[in-house]
């Protein structure tokens, strides 16, 4: 077997120019294949990560009626759906995937949030206990959190988020302010935001319109105080934070059965989790098919490097006839021979294979560097081309190989 | 017994054609013969050295080696006989350039599946035979024809074989060269080798206990 790759190296050494050549198309293929997939994993990993937030894996659990969030703004809750509090936190948090969780009423709120005579169109209303930050990966960067004391003396106080305080108050400073929500004053204690690491990269015009928040503006306020300005016995929502990004869909569907679990009796109307996972796989789809396409072009190249392989070493088995007879007389079985060449092929591929990688990545981050674009690299897929271009040797270099096990002795000896 | 052909016939096709090159071929190899076959060329001495080494099958008639018909074995038993039973040195020595000398006396050891340590203690004690244990790590291209047909010498000799067939050993060597190269054959037959040989020249046939003679394809000479 050591033998064998003394014999590859001997012969790619002995014709250094021609195996260089020969390689050349296996280079291209491998680099351009390691390059794009690069690139679509890269552009994968962003989706991924601006869409859910990197580590921050919350789900939210909300009533659905078929396919659409129900609304409570103006649609009457049918009396099977249970009357839920804080207590089912107990039994949310048992769930294995679940690190934390939160309940909160929601509300469309059109029309409802006012300071002055400026009023909000569009925005929604949370009615939240004291986690709902903490699980959403939301920070104060103005003012102060609720405090337990907000809930337990059913204070009117609210947070605002970024959208709200340049709506209303454009560039005033909102802290201490009172706004008006449906009639009821509340007091702006602080503004929340998204943590730092959780925001989303925005590379270009799509990913604004994908990524931004467009939702109009978030007002929250203690869940206790919610009756005052809504109605009493709302059924509730449900924010969880998944143990893993990868657990995010277990974790869903386990509160949301959780939550169907108290229903008396079923309707069309029923808790469902919003699958972030699975609209970051549709847009890594949508992103990923062009790119798909170009490692099947990119493959084109690999297969005329593969012909190109299986042409020399068919030049290669003429050229060295008489050594092939030589070692048939000598007592060399046809399974050596023919070892003796798919080695060379497979190892005149593999060298390819693995200056292709490096090729590949350098080109990655050409690419990246010029356009933007970001790249991940995984070892998987750099063994899998490496492995693949060795196939590749075996694959082309069979033919040849086979010819030269077959090859007369007397005939090669003859030969010189 | 080594060798026993019996009523060998062998012809070539071309061109469609049959063109018959030897014809009712009797012939015994003892153990310890010395046997040259002269001919001139076209006579068929080489397509007989090549059914006697198994490189060649006969069109009809019956080979024995040892006492055995091969006819019919797999590639991996003729391997292993050409292997282990026969030694070929070739007019052309067929070295390999980028081997060191004993490397390429103990290319049959590697393929006959001996340890490594052993291939290079049974290469140098071959060499030890023709003289050049000195030459162990030289490269083909540092060696002077002669020496290297020593070299080719001592790869057939390394496996002990039972039988050395040598084609025209001395064709490309100068008479001084193959004056040494007789002298090894000599040594070879005295210490019990089995040899057959092909030439053309008179005085190296000479060399051998016994002359046979080739003409058409039909062996002439006191065996036949």
């Amino acid at each position: 077997m050591l033998e064998n790759f003394r014999e590859a190296f001997d012969g790619i050494r002995s014709h250094k120019l021609r195996s260089a050549l020969t390689m050349l198309g296996i280079i291209i293929g491998i680099a351009s294949i390691i390059a794009i997939s690069s690139t679509i994993l890269g552009t994968n990993e962003q989706i991924k990560e601006n869409l859910i937030g990197a580590g921050n894996n919350a789900v939210e659990i909300r009533l659905y009626q078929g396919d659409y969030p129900f609304e409570t703004a103006y649609q009457t809750v049918p009396d099977y759906v249970p009357i839920l509090d804080e207590s089912i936190l107990e039994e949310v948090n048992g769930i294995a995937e679940i690190e934390a969780a939160s309940v909160f009423f929601r509300r469309d709120a059109y029309n409802v949030i006012w300071y002055g005579g400026i009023g909000m169109n569009q925005g929604t209303v949370y009615g939240v206990d004291q986690n709902y930050l903490s699980v959403y990966g939301y920070v104060i960067r103005g003012g102060r959190d609720f405090l337990p004391a907000d809930f337990s003396e059913f204070r009117k106080v609210a947070l605002i988020d970024k959208n709200v305080s340049e709506t209303l108050f454009s560039g005033e400073n909102p802290i201490g302010k009172t706004i008006d929500l449906s009639g009821e004053p509340y007091t702006v204690v602080g503004e929340f935001t998204q943590s730092k690491e959780f925001e989303p990269v925005i590379s270009s015009i799509d990913d604004y319109y994908t990524y931004t928040d467009n939702s109009g503006g978030k007002v929250l306020i203690p869940m206790s105080t919610w009756p005052v300005v809504f109605n009493y016995d709302e059924p509730i929502s449900l924010v969880v934070r998944a143990s893993g990004t990868d657990a995010m869909t277990t974790a869903g569907r386990s509160a949301s059965e959780l939550l169907n679990s108290k229903f008396t009796t079923t309707g069309d109307v029923l808790y469902k989790s919003e699958d972030l996972l699975e609209q970051a796989r549709q847009l890594q789809e949508l992103s990923g098919s062009t790119n798909r396409q170009l490692i099947w072009i990119a493959s084109i190249s690999l297969l005329v490097g593969g012909i190109g392989v299986m042409n020399i070493m068919l030049v290669s088995v003429t050229e060295r006839t008489p050594e092939i007879g030589l070692k048939k007389a000598l007592g060399a079985r046809k399974r050596k021979i023919s070892f003796q060449f798919l080695t060379e092929a497979g190892v005149l591929t593999c060298i390819g294979g693995i200056l292709g990688v490096l090729a590949g990545i350098g080109l990655a981050f050409l690419v990246s560097r010029l356009s933007q674009v970001p790249i991940f690299i995984s070892w998987y897929i750099i063994a899998a081309t490496i492995v693949f271009s060795f196939v590749i040797g075996l694959f082309f270099g069979a033919i040849p190989a086979v010819k030269a096990s077959n090859l007369n002795p007397i005939e090669a000896l003859r030969r010189e | 017994m080594i060798a026993e052909l019996k009523n060998i016939e062998k012809e070539y096709r071309q061109g469609g054609q049959p063109v018959p090159v030897l014809h009712e071929i009797n012939l015994n190899v003892h153990e310890n013969d010395y046997l040259a076959i002269m001919g001139p060329s076209g006579s068929g001495k080489s397509t007989l050295m090549n059914i006697l080494g198994y490189l060649d099958a006969p069109t009809s008639g019956e080979y024995l080696f040892e006492g055995k018909n091969n006819a019919n074995a797999s590639d991996a038993k003729m391997a292993l006989i050409r292997n282990s039973k026969i030694g070929f040195v070739f007019q052309t020595f067929h070295l390999m350039q980028r081997r060191r000398a004993w490397e390429n006396v103990a290319l049959p050891l590697l393929y006959g599946d001996v340890k490594k340590s052993e291939r290079k203690a049974r290469a140098e004690e071959a060499l030890r035979l023709v003289g050049l244990e000195d030459r162990m790590n030289f490269y083909p291209t540092q060696l002077s024809g002669g020496q290297c047909q020593r070299v080719a010498i001592a790869r057939a000799i390394c496996t002990r074989p039972a039988l050395l067939l040598a084609d025209e050993p001395t064709g490309a060597l100068d008479s001084k060269s193959g004056q040494q190269i007789m002298d090894i054959f000599d040594t070879l037959h005295d210490s019990g080798m089995t040899i057959v040989m092909i030439t053309h020249e008179a005085a190296v046939a000479e060399r051998a206990e016994e002359i046979m003679y080739i003409y058409d394809g039909r062996l002439k000479g006191d065996r036949a």
